[in-house]
């Protein structure tokens, strides 16, 4: 009964979108007034709706409800209670219900709370999430459907991929997809705004939130991934230019541009047609992300096998969106009439820079990604791997953080540059000191990380400036959130080049009794041992790492083997084991048994690794987030007084 | 603004985005590489034997006139034992083998010898993947078919099937 509740709750919710679209359409064509009342509510059904949907197909993964299609292919009543629920998501069609879920949310709560828009323009944006929303609502219905019954069902489920059985990873897709959708919101409001040509700070100021929280998830979700990939691949690496990782990074990079550029047409009411083109920009990458990594389009460990049929029918969708919202602005971005004029050295000019930066970065990265398709296509075959971003990428991220040092120092509008240095000694000061220190006692270091390094004590430093001569109990929590996002990046900048500049690797075949060194580190092998989980079982390598200072951690990497569950192939995983300490990280991985002369194995591939500050890269990304929060904490509070003071004016003015 | 046309560029960009979709969705990745010496001479390589008693191979002893096989192989590769008894029925065919033995140890290779039988007439020692790269040889098992003046003909990815076999040996007498 829940499928076939969930799968008509789906058509109902789709019936109302549509119902949205085509009243919101009417209306905006100069329509009766009257149609337009009904776009708010039937938003807010069709997001309630979906997510009581997408809870129905929860509750069918915890009831391992077998005869279920999805069920059965992507869960096992053996699984962890916990694995349960995220197999929901992990997979292709629960995946395209979450992301309708979430559209159908966030527009529902635009509905509900965006009050300083002008009429029309809300009810063009919500037309827009509606005409999105419809057409993902016919992919999952037509070509996704999740609540498919089997004709019989089996007897047990195959289950989850056993990389995905991770608890950071269950987390780690709707993060990002709460990161791609609020973006969707931005998008919406663009072409809202494009429609009724009311391009100014109000829509800014209505995009803003979105934004900042779209931004906020994705940072989250990409430094989760990273965490992730990071431990539980068992490479030791924690960014690969993997395709997947790209195509999460372009949009967090759009993101970026899009929340700065957002801030100068709130504040100063100018580069009104770039915002608009930078929010159309950054949910068509996120969807291009989305289709790239899921039609098998480009080979990662996160394509689901996904049939043509299905990849042809997100490219029309795509192409409808994109290229629609991209007509729009050809055509309507030229009537935007220009905005504020601002002087090249200003708090403008500096974000200019920004934007032009972190644009360059995204096209680069986007080339780099999507250059082997396209050399493809003229018969030649490349890959673009490491070294190319590194190198592309590493001195414009430097230059950014520079500008960035700059940016929160100057006055709006115009500024004198001689202000401007009489403020930055002491950040100099720290980044000369680290580059002295680095250049005496850091050994051979390579140009880049040792760049890294020296900027990243500049902006650590110069990103508390704007708090200085200030009572800090009156500065707006949105200046914390900025100081606190940018000195982030000097965290995570920091961790970044000191790893690269600093790792040390050893890989050996050890017998148990058997020690080896690794940095400061003297690691003990003590011998393994099998243990079971609740549906693998693993051989577990026991370690002792004892430091200089005499004081002995125990490591426990494991390697894990799930048995291939009715009629799938075993898979192997490696655990790594981490020890963390102030100075960075040891990592230690268990590998493969190595035969001795009789054949029976008496040592083991063991691989060490230390890891200089490589902690502080999540730290930084946290930071980031948690900066960004506090942003869009402070903007709500801004936002809660400002509708205090004119519930009080209308008082006011109706007061007998 | 007076360059309107400017605002038409991302939409010119994503129009050769779109097209490169379309063209990889309906022209799917071909996931083989194939090497690039395919109809060039072998790379000059000089290895040593890769176990005591078989002679070392290098890229001269592959233009003696006759056409030949060079297998990459490894005692530790699993699939390579089961192309053992194929490589046998190819010897048996009167089919000149050479081997290549990758990152292997000569008391392992000795050891592989006997368990799974001699076909090889020179066994190179491979212990870096040098010349396994530069043949552009991805893994092991790979075999090249090699023309009498050492001209690397074809490669076969991955072990060589019983039905292979008879199409081999008269790939090879055709190179004659």
């Amino acid at each position: 009964m829940i499928a076939e509740l969930g799968l008509a709750l789906l058509w109902i919710a789709a019936a109302l979108a549509c119902l949205s679209l085509i009243a919101g359409a009417l209306f905006l064509r100069a329509g009766p007034k009257d149609l337009a009342s009904l776009v708010r509510p039937a938003s807010v059904a069709q997001g309630v709706l979906t997510a009581v949907a997408f809870a129905l197909l929860i509750a069918l993964f915890v009831r391992s409800d077998m005869s279920v299609e999805l069920v059965a292919r992507n869960s096992n009543s053996l699984k962890p209670m916990i694995f349960k629920v995220a197999g929901a998501w992990g997979n292709h069609e629960g995946s395209m219900l979450l992301w309708l879920t979430i559209l159908g949310l966030s527009g529902a709560l635009v509905a509900l709370f965006e009050k300083r828009l002008r009429e029309d323009t809300l009810i063009a944006t919500l037309t827009a999430q509606a005409a999105l929303s419809l057409g993902f609502f016919a992919f999952l219905l037509f070509s996704s459907n999740p609540f498919n019954r089997l004709p019989v069902a089996p007897p047990d489920g195959q289950g989850l991929n056993p990389l995905l059985q991770d608890i950071g990873l269950a987390f780690h897709p709707p993060t990002l997809y709460v990161g791609y959708v609020g973006l969707s919101v931005a998008f919406s409001f663009a072409v809202g705004a494009l429609v009724t040509r009311e391009i100014g700070p109000a829509f800014a100021r209505a995009m803003r939130p979105w934004v900042l929280g779209s931004w906020i998830f994705l940072t989250l979700g990409i430094t989760a991934g990273s965490y992730w990939a990071y431990y539980e691949l068992g490479w030791g690496g924690w960014w690969f230019w993997d395709p997947v990782e790209n195509v999460s990074l372009i949009p967090w990079l759009a993101g970026a541009a899009l929340l700065h550029s957002v801030a100068v047409t709130a504040t100063r009411n100018a580069l009104r047609a770039w915002t608009v083109m930078l929010a159309v920009i950054g949910f068509s990458m996120s969807m291009v992300g989305t289709f790239i990594v899921r039609s098998g389009l480009l080979t990662s460990v996160h394509s689901f096998a996904v049939d043509p049929e299905r990849g042809t029918f997100l490219l029309v969708l795509m192409a409808l969106y994109i290229g629609g919202a991209l007509t729009l602005f050809a055509i309507r971005a030229g009537t935007v009439a220009e905005g504020k004029k601002f002087a090249l050295v200003s708090r403008e000019g500096s974000l200019v820079i920004n934007n032009l930066l972190l644009t360059t970065i995204l096209a680069l990265v986007l080339l780099g990604t999507l250059y082997p398709i396209v050399a493809e296509a003229m018969g030649e075959k490349i890959s673009v791997g490491p070294p190319y971003y590194n190198r592309v990428a590493g001195p414009l991220a430097l230059i950014l953080c520079l500008v960035m040092v700059a940016g929160p120092l100057l006055a709006w509008r115009k500024d004198d540059g001689r202000k401007l240095w009489s403020r930055l000694p002491p950040a100099i000061f720290a980044g000369a000191a680290v580059l002295f220190a680095l250049v005496l006692f850091g050994g051979k270091i390579g140009i880049l990380p040792l760049l890294g390094m020296s900027v990243a004590g500049v902006v650590a430093v110069a990103s508390l400036a704007p708090l200085w001569n200030r009572n800090l109990r009156r500065t707006p929590l949105p200046t914390w959130g900025m100081v606190l996002a940018h000195f982030g990046v000097a965290v995570a900048l920091a961790g970044m080049a000191a790893e690269s500049a600093f790792i040390k690797e050893r890989l050996v075949a050890a017998a148990p009794g058997e020690t080896v060194r690794v940095a400061d580190f003297a690691v003990r092998f003590d011998g393994v041992r099998p243990v079971a989980g609740p549906n693998y079982t693993a051989l577990e390598g026991s370690l002792t790492a004892t430091t200089p200072g005499g004081a002995s951690f125990v490591l426990k990497p494991e390697s894990r083997m799930f048995p291939g569950l009715m009629g799938t192939a075993p898979t192997e995983t490696n655990e790594a084991a981490l020890l963390t300490r102030p100075g960075g990280q040891l990592y230690a991985v268990l590998g493969q048994p190595v035969p001795g002369t009789n054949g029976t194995p008496d040592r083991y591939q063991l691989r060490l690794w230390w890891k200089p500050l490589v902690w502080w890269i999540w730290l930084g990304g946290g930071l980031i987030a948690l900066g960004a929060a506090l942003a869009l904490i402070g903007r709500a509070q801004l936002l809660a007084i400002w509708r205090v003071r004119r519930a009080r004016k209308a008082e006011e003015r109706f007061a007998p | 603004m007076k360059n309107r046309w400017v605002l038409f560029v991302p939409l010119a960009i994503m129009g050769l985005l779109f097209g490169a979709f379309i063209y990889r969705l309906t022209v799917p990745a071909e996931t083989l590489i194939q090497s690039q010496w395919i109809d060039k001479p072998m790379p000059l390589f000089d290895l040593p034997p890769a176990t005591e008693g078989v002679e070392g191979l290098k890229s001269s002893d592959l233009a003696d006139g006759r056409p030949r096989l060079v297998n990459v192989f490894a005692s530790w590769c699993i699939p390579c034992r089961a192309e053992a008894p194929q490589l046998e029925a190819l010897k048996q065919a009167g089919v000149p083998i050479d081997g290549i033995a990758i990152r292997d140890r000569p008391e392992d290779v000795a050891q592989f010898l006997r368990e799974y039988g001699n076909p090889f007439d020179r066994i190179g020692s491979d212990m870096q993947s040098s010349v396994q790269i530069a043949l552009g040889s991805s893994g092991v098992p790979e075999t090249f078919l090699v023309d009498g003046k050492g001209i690397i003909r074809e490669q076969i990815q991955g072990v060589i099937l019983a039905d292979q076999v008879p199409e081999i040996v008269a790939k090879l007498e055709a190179m004659e």
